[in-house]
């Protein structure tokens, strides 16, 4: 136990510095509760992190979070059971999709009376208002998950339904007609199960077993809409 | 015990201190020194800076600190009383220390609030959690069973209190309507489709159960708030198969039957069930009147109001190469209007 004096009496010090009004009063509070002695002492190697990477060139801080994008982007692809998505999440990926997808919906045929095109603000919130309610709903079946987490799953789930709107956009311009309908219904079609698939894969383990139909539910409804509006899309005469 | 009670007025004159001192900078001294709590501020401030060596045992520094804590929030809670005076007694001077002390406490205060706000919205979750409390055998039965009216009508029928199913239903008729409204074009002026259809679906299954609520409440039916959003939700349940149907395949008989047959059992399972919970005839007939024609028309409006048009385009798309005007679907009315009136007006000329 003189270690963990040792410990604490460090800590109390790096604490003390910077804050000194602040620090006095949480210490004599925590000081009882001795188990919390290695907390401090894990702050302060991150702050170490933080100093390693504030003298790196912008680049490449950009370039890292865009790696960790990138391969969240590939666990969607091939949706096996890895916590990766679950384990550091982040809003930048769904973040990135969901503004693609409102801009490549953006410009439809009927958005020229000003009216019944999807407009943009009209995707986003279907997108961020749709997972916050598969989010409440899935907490409120009692899903382990927490809110963000489920959020950046469903967020990086869009990306097959992105993807698809941006191959039908090209099949409108070259082909149309109604082969180009069916070529744009199988496309869609493949893209919503394989995001329904995908994001079941990453939310299913956090749900009670018996639960899961309800759960799935929502899901299902969600990017059912969206694909449907990717479906109904059509480039203006 | 005594630990969280007493952390909570030292705060509260820690933030009480630095209020007072920004409040009035060149006053602060003398202020310090005239109040109780703003000096023994200052006190343990100057304390952190000479006792802040690492070579202090841990035990003892939290012993004087503890110390010192307590003699803090003994001169704090003399100095509530004391302050009064002295801001009465010395004038500006001490009511701007008092002032600021006071927008402290109220900082203090909202923080509070929107911290344990914050808190809440988990609480809040908490409470929820039982209305979602359902396994997925249970919800179909249900669907089913809000299909099929039961002829009890001498002892209350059971109804389920539960949210699930009501919920995923009103969010799958907003689904259907926006689907509904996308392929019949339908033009909303101000705002999005997004936006009407969620809010007349949520609109219709919260209004109308409040106000069918309220009506039950008046003639003193036995049913809950809970149980209305619950039995009402289910409800729309033939709404859904119905729209779902009608708007994929545009028959007018075809929609007429749905109607009068999913629309009207599920219309009556309802009123079995809250006429099992009324009394008198006046009561019933009102309760159930109430419900039956907004529960049929609503269905009715749904369909006619975002279907329309999309007939109207169907049957000039079958003429061969019309121009754009003739596709307004509006028109169509009108002109037979006018043909019918001219008709008359022909006849009545005649005779």
């Amino acid at each position: 136990t003189s270690e963990g004096h040792l410990g604490a009496s460090r800590t109390v010090c790096d604490l003390k510095e910077p804050f000194a009004g602040l620090s006095d009063v949480s210490i004599s509070e925590d000081i009882p509760v001795e188990g919390d002695i290695s907390v401090p002492m894990g702050s302060s190697r991150s702050d170490d992190d933080h100093f390693s990477t504030l003298d790196e060139p912008v680049k490449e801080t950009i370039l890292r979070d865009l790696r960790a994008v990138g391969t969240k982007f590939v666990h969607v692809l091939y949706p096996k059971r890895s916590s990766a998505l679950l384990r550091d999440w982040d809003l930048w990926g769904p973040l990135l999709l969901c503004v693609t997808l409102a801009l490549l919906l953006q410009g439809g045929a009927a958005d020229k009376d000003d009216q019944g095109g999807p407009q943009f603000a009209e995707v986003f919130v279907i997108v961020w208002f749709g997972s916050i309610i598969i989010t409440l709903n899935s907490k409120l079946l009692g899903g382990t998950i927490s809110f963000f987490q489920s959020l950046c799953v469903l967020g990086y789930c869009i990306m097959p339904l992105t993807v698809a709107m941006a191959v039908c956009r090209l099949v409108l311009l070259s082909i149309s007609g109604t082969v180009s309908f069916a070529v744009r219904l199988a496309l869609v079609t493949a893209s919503f199960g394989w995001s329904t698939f995908a994001s079941t894969a990453f939310l299913a383990d956090s749900q009670p077993p018996n639960r899961k139909a309800l759960v799935v539910y929502p899901v299902f409804l969600f990017y059912f809409v969206i694909g449907w509006m990717v479906l109904t899309f059509s480039l203006p005469q | 015990t005594q630990k969280p009670g007493s952390a909570a007025p030292s705060a509260g004159t820690m933030s009480a201190g630095p209020g007072s001192r920004n409040t009035e900078p060149w006053g602060s001294f003398d202020d310090n020194l005239i109040q109780g709590s703003g000096s023994a501020v200052i006190d343990m401030e100057n304390m952190d800076d000479t006792s802040g060596s690492s070579f202090e045992d841990v035990g003892e520094m939290h012993q004087r600190m503890t110390e010192e804590e307590e003699e803090v929030n003994a001169e704090a809670a003399g100095g509530e009383d004391e302050g009064v005076e002295d801001g009465e007694f010395l004038g500006m001077k001490g009511l701007k220390g008092q002032l600021g002390r006071q927008v402290a406490d109220e900082v203090w205060q909202a923080g509070k609030l929107q911290a344990s706000k914050a808190f809440s919205l988990y609480a809040n979750i908490d409470i929820l959690r039982p209305y979602f409390d359902v396994e997925p055998l249970q919800v179909r039965s249900r669907l089913m069973e809000s299909m099929i009216p039961v002829r009890m009508i001498n002892f209350p029928q059971k109804v389920a209190g539960e949210l699930y199913g009501p919920l995923m239903l009103v969010f799958t008729l907003v689904a259907i309507l926006l689907h509904g409204m996308k392929t019949s074009g339908t033009v909303i002026r101000e705002g999005t489709l997004m936006g009407t259809a969620i809010g007349t679906c949520f609109g219709y299954w919260l209004g109308v159960s409040s106000f069918i609520y309220f009506l039950s409440y008046l003639v003193n039916a036995q049913i809950t708030m809970l149980q209305m959003l619950s039995l009402l939700g289910y409800g729309l349940f033939g709404h859904c198969v119905v729209l779902l149907v009608t708007y994929n395949l545009h028959f007018h008989f075809l929609f007429y039957v749905l109607w009068l047959l999913l629309g009207g059992l599920s219309t009556l399972r309802m009123v079995a069930v809250l006429l099992s919970r009324t009394v008198g005839q006046t009561p019933r007939l009102l309760l159930c009147g109430t419900l039956t024609v907004l529960h049929m028309s609503f269905l009715l409006y749904l369909h006619f109001n975002y279907h329309q048009i999309v007939e109207g385009l169907l049957d000039s798309l079958e003429g061969p190469n019309l121009s754009p005007i003739q596709r307004v679907a509006r028109d169509v009315p009108e002109v037979t209007l006018n043909a019918t009136v001219r008709n008359l007006g022909t006849l009545l000329r005649a005779q």
